[in-house]
């Protein structure tokens, strides 16, 4: 039993950052109907920019508060990124908004690629470790909850709270909302739809630098090629809640962590990601619209 | 016709999709105050006209100008933005947004300075919608939708109101409290409106001038009673095809 809630606080961490990630794909995919493939990549430069202000502050500051510094990592890396995204946003997908379907895939394909490899020049191919910024760990009968994953948390669950306000109460997030459904009535409205699809790039390149942030805190490492393999996941995660769906990206988020954490914990290691792969498949054979998702057609 | 200066100025407008015409030359003027009524066939090009006033599609030839503004080429959300507000076909309310949000929608263009005013308005016209406040756009009966479509449109504070086909698809009885309302407006905020009927016979009763479309010409025109009164409209349009 211990063992098991250990495994669920290990899932509930790991769920926290795919979800963060997800929201970003499933937020692209709700309003222009794409899947932006380069935003595993969008997570894994936020986890770079983390990096980098760490270093400067670490060389600049003997000892801060590990809060504060995590704050700052935070925020730069959330301006930077968002930087990156809008700009791929307006040079790469805009251009091709009236193009056929693929078009757009086939662009978000070659960004992520573009993005790894100029990582990769720029900051070098091998592993950047940092030093474990956090290492408090509480027992809390005989569960080791670290604080670290106390953080992730935390942090996810506040700013889901704020996104969820954003999304609902608001003039943007309302505006975000009827561009999804209907684009041609919203700039009928007077809604400026190229400035609401930007928006939304920059909120969930936002999500994702806090997610590679939590990410390079959790493990202390990153590679370029990290944004891969959790960028897979995330877009798995997004699809089995059913993409276009907000609280479904977080709840596949949540799913995928905790049947990897399951999965390595009574069964193998080495097969956690087959695991996950195939309960999206089973799922989408039964649910073809993932669990929150809404069916195609709609009656109007 | 155009004694003082029209509202919104239609000259020789010519929109295509792909290559296939679907206005040719359109030439057609609201003044301030009006009930302007187009109407036509199927496929006339009525609801083309509509949208190429929002330019989408934008008109390939002539000018479109609204209150001494061109706004031929003006992106959408900026035409919108001079107040002109639109009920377009198929009614097109936010299906997943309640009927509430649908006419915040609507009032976005002011952050919602006006809106418990307006909305009060809106529910004086139609208290339907009043009942129905918390419900999904989607759900809505289609007279519902067109009253929250029209409703949505007031909530902008336009200065001019398209409404495409208003009456289509809807009991008589809603029919008739449509236009009332339409007429109301029109009597007591001095409201412009455009609007495209295929429901000739109301429309024109209602309006002050008409504009008769066929194939994306616009063939006849004149005072809704003189139109009414045509031969030739009222052959076409009013009595069912008979020549």
């Amino acid at each position: 039993m211990q063992y098991f809630v250990q495994q669920m606080v290990n899932g509930l961490t790991l769920g926290s950052i795919y979800g963060l990630i997800a929201i970003g794909y499933t937020m692209v995919y709700g309003i222009i109907g794409m899947i932006n493939f380069a935003h595993g990549d969008i997570f894994m430069l936020g986890a770079f920019v983390a990096l980098i202000v760490f270093l400067i502050l670490t060389s600049l500051f003997y000892s801060v508060h590990v809060v504060l510094f995590l704050l700052v990592m935070m925020v730069v890396a959330m301006v930077m990124t968002s930087l990156y995204n809008w700009t791929i946003e307006k040079v790469a997908y805009r251009p091709l908004r009236g193009s056929f379907r693929l078009a757009p895939l086939i662009t978000a394909i070659g960004m992520s690629i573009a993005l790894s490899n100029f990582v990769q020049v720029t900051q070098g191919p091998r592993n950047k470790p940092i030093p474990p910024m956090v290492s408090t760990v509480y027992n809390v009968n005989g569960i080791s909850i670290s604080l670290k994953q106390i953080i992730i948390v935390v942090v996810t669950v506040s700013l889901l709270a704020l996104f969820w306000y954003l999304v609902n109460k608001t003039s943007l997030g309302r505006a975000q909302r009827a561009c999804e459904q209907d684009r041609k009535m919203a700039a009928l409205l007077g809604i400026d739809v190229d400035r609401t699809i930007s928006i939304t790039f920059v909120m969930g390149a936002a999500l994702a630098a806090v997610a590679g942030t939590l990410f390079l805190m959790y493990y202390g490492v990153v590679a370029f090629s990290d944004g891969f393999v959790p960028g897979v996941k995330a877009f798995t995660a997004a699809v089995l809640g059913g993409i276009g769906s907000l609280p479904g990206a977080m709840l596949g988020g949540l799913m995928i962590g905790f049947i990897e954490s399951m999965w390595s914990a009574y069964f193998s290691i080495d097969y956690k990601d087959v695991a996950a792969f195939s309960i999206l498949a089973i799922v989408l054979i039964f649910l073809p619209s993932g669990i929150l998702g809404r069916p195609e057609v709609e009656k109007v | 016709m155009t004694a003082a200066r029209a509202l919104l100025d239609i000259k020789g407008v010519e929109t295509y999709y792909g290559n296939i015409r679907a206005l040719s030359g359109v030439d057609v003027a609201v003044n301030e105050g009006e009930i302007v009524a187009l109407i036509g066939a199927n496929g006339a090009g009525k609801s083309t006209l509509m949208m190429t006033i929002f330019g989408t599609p934008r008109a390939r030839r002539g000018t479109i100008t609204f209150a001494g503004t061109d706004i031929t080429d003006l992106p959408t959300h900026e035409i919108a933005r001079l107040r002109i507000a639109q009920s377009p076909e198929g009614r097109r309310i936010f299906p997943r947004m309640t009927v509430m949000e649908n006419l915040q929608m609507g009032a976005s263009l002011d952050n919602l300075k006006y809106y418990d005013e307006d909305v009060e308005k809106v529910f004086t016209l139609f208290p339907r919608l009043k009942e129905r406040i918390a419900q999904r756009g989607g759900t809505l009966s289609g007279g519902e939708q067109q009253m929250l479509s029209i409703g949505r449109a007031l909530m902008a504070r336009p200065k001019l109101l398209l409404l495409d086909e208003p009456s289509l698809g809807l009991a008589p009885l809603i029919v008739k409290q449509i236009f009332d309302a339409i007429r109301e407006l029109n009597r007591t905020q001095g409201l412009t409106v455009f609007l495209v009927e295929q429901n000739a016979f109301g429309a024109l009763k209602l309006a002050t001038r008409g504009y008769v479309m066929v194939n994306g010409v616009v063939t006849m025109s004149g005072t809704g009673k003189d139109l009414l009164a045509n031969p030739e409209v009222r052959a076409a349009y009013l009595e069912g095809g008979r020549h």
